[in-house]
């Protein structure tokens, strides 16, 4: 009987899908294409937003572009999406939104009354963030060279002070809290996008957290040590990436996780996990274990974090590993992701 | 959805387990045929509570794993055709073939999709005329059926657009191969539950008779395997050596007769080969003479692509049982789920990358 075994792959040559996944890929693609070329001080954080000092004003500003298809899905569209997306980012580093701008790729052949909902989505969306949309900028390309709408936002958000949430500040001895269900974005854009059927629909959550970050910063001010939206990548690649921030280790409740029963049944047909499917309207707090009931009360007192619980807890061992308690008593590492979740044979 | 919770209830698996170390008065070595099953075991940490006790290798049992070398080029040959519409399951996308994978196919221009089901596939050629639409079949016995409904749906249909790429291989055989095998330590084997839901388990009587082994049909949630190894462990300690069906809630003794039928109807017996185990007589499903025209490989002369395994990872070690993925000098280092060198790293199915993505953490401690 011999071993066999392929050949090494050669090193890839193009961008691929997997780029774009949030997941190792997409890490390595920033650190090695763009940061040695573009690299500052500022941009070197590689936060969720830049922080800039004006005079003595600190500024928040995050940029976003959003390609999803289908446009309109169940809960949102592109355009709900779009404000969402970058207000959460500034959101998540403590700051509140003021400020959007909003650049459209729109193809040849969109219907207007598409452009119409889209549009009224995101004037909806930016009424209910409390920001103001000042700037904006449209392109048309030719039928083919873009997939219906291509939108890009940049938001600018002022950061009050004594609040600064930041990957790096968890540490050993903090809760780890989501405000509500896992999963549910991904799953609803992916049911829609193939046509398959569930036995219930999963609508998108996509909402601007600001109002969850304001309950927090004013119950617990600045013992809120992290916040994170687990969008790409989901709420383990999140959970990865301030483990890695802040050097601990993350211990997860596998039976604590809110997971919808939809939600994982349909992860379970595609062979899929939930902890890494996409999230467009949750965050991922880290507070002091003794504040932990304070930051679930808080957050449960708007409808958006209703769902709020705590999932784990920070821990010296293991830094930068985010480990899982399953529910019968064993452990697993739940680790980045490549690339996209791939789904299974059978 | 039901039963997902229910089989996965922490104290009733802390009862199996602690009625398998009541049962247990050794190690025993068991082999999960299943990569499904791997998942779980190593997902949950099952291993890991029992490992005192019962010894897991991880079988054959993952159709993207086993997929030899070979077919994999000729997917990636038939895919970078400009006539192509080269369609499959997700997970074979990123298995390495000899210079690149589907998904660098597909970056480079090829029309690559992924499906559900070979249905959708057959679809597609239905609504893409001037295309042609090929399907990656692969898998065992459990794939089988849907892959030889859309073969006989596109000759019925008068489809004649639509060809599947087969690599299809069947348990049996694999078992027997890994038995005969002089380096064999599996003494008990828990058999795929969902390969069996359609065959059911006749074939398996004879193996478990001549070579005195327990065969333990068993399902894929932690409280079935937990299950399974119980019947098996107490197979083992009474001496006896019998197929047993655990997963009864999907499994009949004779299986799926209409799904055998249709199989049988499109596909015959051929010979295999099986990546890191080598050629297994009648191991395989091949399309049948009288379906020809949907055979990609006669359809296309791929038949001339022969590509020779060369002896770089230790995956035929790790499919066999013989070798655990931590004690592979490339595990982690050279071969990581970005760069993979081999087939089971890479599937969501493959030993090592179920040890890669659960189980770091306790290799480290």
């Amino acid at each position: 009987m011999t071993i066999v075994c392929p050949v090494p792959v050669a090193v890839t040559e193009r961008i691929q899908l997997g780029h774009g996944s949030g997941g190792k890929m997409s890490a390595a693609l920033v650190r090695d294409r763009f940061l040695p070329l573009l690299r500052n001080d500022i941009l070197g954080q590689l936060g969720d937003a830049a922080i800039v000092g004006v005079g003595n004003q600190t500024l928040a500003i995050s940029t976003d572009t959003f390609v999803v298809q289908p446009l309109e899905f169940p809960g949102g569209n592109i355009g709900s999406l779009a404000v969402h997306g970058t207000v959460n980012d500034l959101a998540m580093m403590g700051a509140q939104p003021r400020w959007l701008s909003a650049g459209f790729v729109l193809e040849e052949g969109l219907p207007l009354d598409v452009l119409d909902r889209v549009v009224q989505a995101m004037a909806e969306a930016a009424a209910a963030a409390g920001v103001l949309l000042v700037a904006g900028d449209t392109k048309v390309v030719e039928r083919g060279k873009a997939d219906g709408i291509f939108i890009n936002t940049t938001g600018v958000g002022v950061c009050p002070a004594n609040f600064a949430p930041a990957p790096a500040r968890a540490q050993p001895g903090d809760a780890v809290i989501v405000s509500g269900l896992i999963g549910r974005h991904g799953i609803a854009i992916m049911t829609a996008r193939e046509g398959l059927a569930f036995e219930a629909e999963v609508t998108s959550d996509s909402a601007a957290l600001t109002p969850l970050v304001d309950a927090l910063r004013e119950r617990l001010g600045d013992a809120v040590h992290t916040l994170r939206d687990p969008t790409r990548g989901g709420v383990a690649s999140a959970l990865n990436e301030i483990a890695a921030a802040a050097r601990i280790g993350i211990v997860l409740d596998e039976a604590r996780l809110p997971i919808p029963g939809p939600v994982a049944a349909a992860c379970e047909m595609l062979g899929f996990d939930p902890l890494y499917v996409a999230n467009e309207g949750l965050l991922v707090a880290f507070v002091p274990e003794a504040r932990a009931d304070d930051a679930v009360s808080a957050l449960r007192s708007h409808p958006l974090g209703r769902a709020a619980t705590r999932i784990g807890r920070c821990v010296k061992e293991h830094p930068g590993m985010v480990v899982l308690s399953t529910g019968i008593g064993g452990t697993r590492v739940v680790d980045m992701l490549p690339g996209d979740q791939l789904p299974r044979i059978c | 959805m039901k039963y997902l919770s229910e089989y996965r209830d922490g104290t009733v698996a802390r009862g199996l387990i602690a009625e398998i170390r009541r049962t247990a008065t050794r190690q025993w070595v068991l082999m999960e045929v299943c990569g499904g099953q791997t998942h779980t075991i190593v997902k949950q940490g099952l291993d890991e509570l029992l490992g005192d006790v019962v010894e897991m290798v991880h079988g054959p049992g993952c159709p993207v794993c086993v997929t030899p070398l070979e077919q994999i080029d000729k997917a990636l040959a038939l895919a970078a055709r400009p006539d192509v519409i080269f369609t499959s399951f997700g997970d074979m996308l990123r298995v390495p073939g000899s210079d690149c994978d589907l998904l660098q196919v597909r970056a480079r221009g090829g029309a690559v999709r992924i499906v559900y089901s070979p249905l959708d596939a057959l679809e597609l050629a239905r609504k893409n005329p001037e295309k042609e639409v090929v399907f990656f079949a692969v898998g065992f016995e459990t794939t089988a059926p849907a892959n030889a409904m859309a073969v006989w749906r596109a000759k019925e249909l008068g489809v004649t657009n639509f060809s599947v790429l087969v690599s299809h291989v069947t348990v049996p055989p694999a078992m027997t191969a890994l038995l005969e095998s002089p380096d064999n330590r599996v003494q008990a084997f828990l058999a795929a539950g969902h390969v069996c839901t359609i065959m059911g388990w006749t074939e398996y009587e004879p193996i478990a008779a001549k070579y005195k082994v327990p065969i333990v049909v068993t399902g894929f949630e932690p409280l079935d395997i937990l299950e399974g190894m119980l019947l098996a462990v107490r197979q083992l300690e009474e001496g006896r050596h019998e197929v047993e069906n655990q997963y009864v809630r999907s499994v009949r003794r004779d299986g799926n007769q209409p799904a055998q039928d249709l199989v049988s109807r499109v596909f015959e017996l051929v010979d295999r080969n099986w990546r890191g185990i080598g050629p297994i007589p009648r191991s395989g499903l091949g399309v049948r003479a009288e379906f020809a025209e949907f055979d990609a490989e006669r359809r296309f002369a791929v038949d001339g692509i022969h590509t020779a395994e060369p002896t770089i990872c230790r995956a035929g070690d790790v499919l066999r049982g013989v070798l655990k993925p931590f004690d592979c000098p490339a595990f982690g280092t050279l071969c990581t789920p970005e760069r993979p060198l081999g087939a089971p790293m890479v599937s969501s199915e493959g030993a090592c990358a179920a040890y890669y993505n659960y189980g770091r953490f306790r290799s480290a401690v």
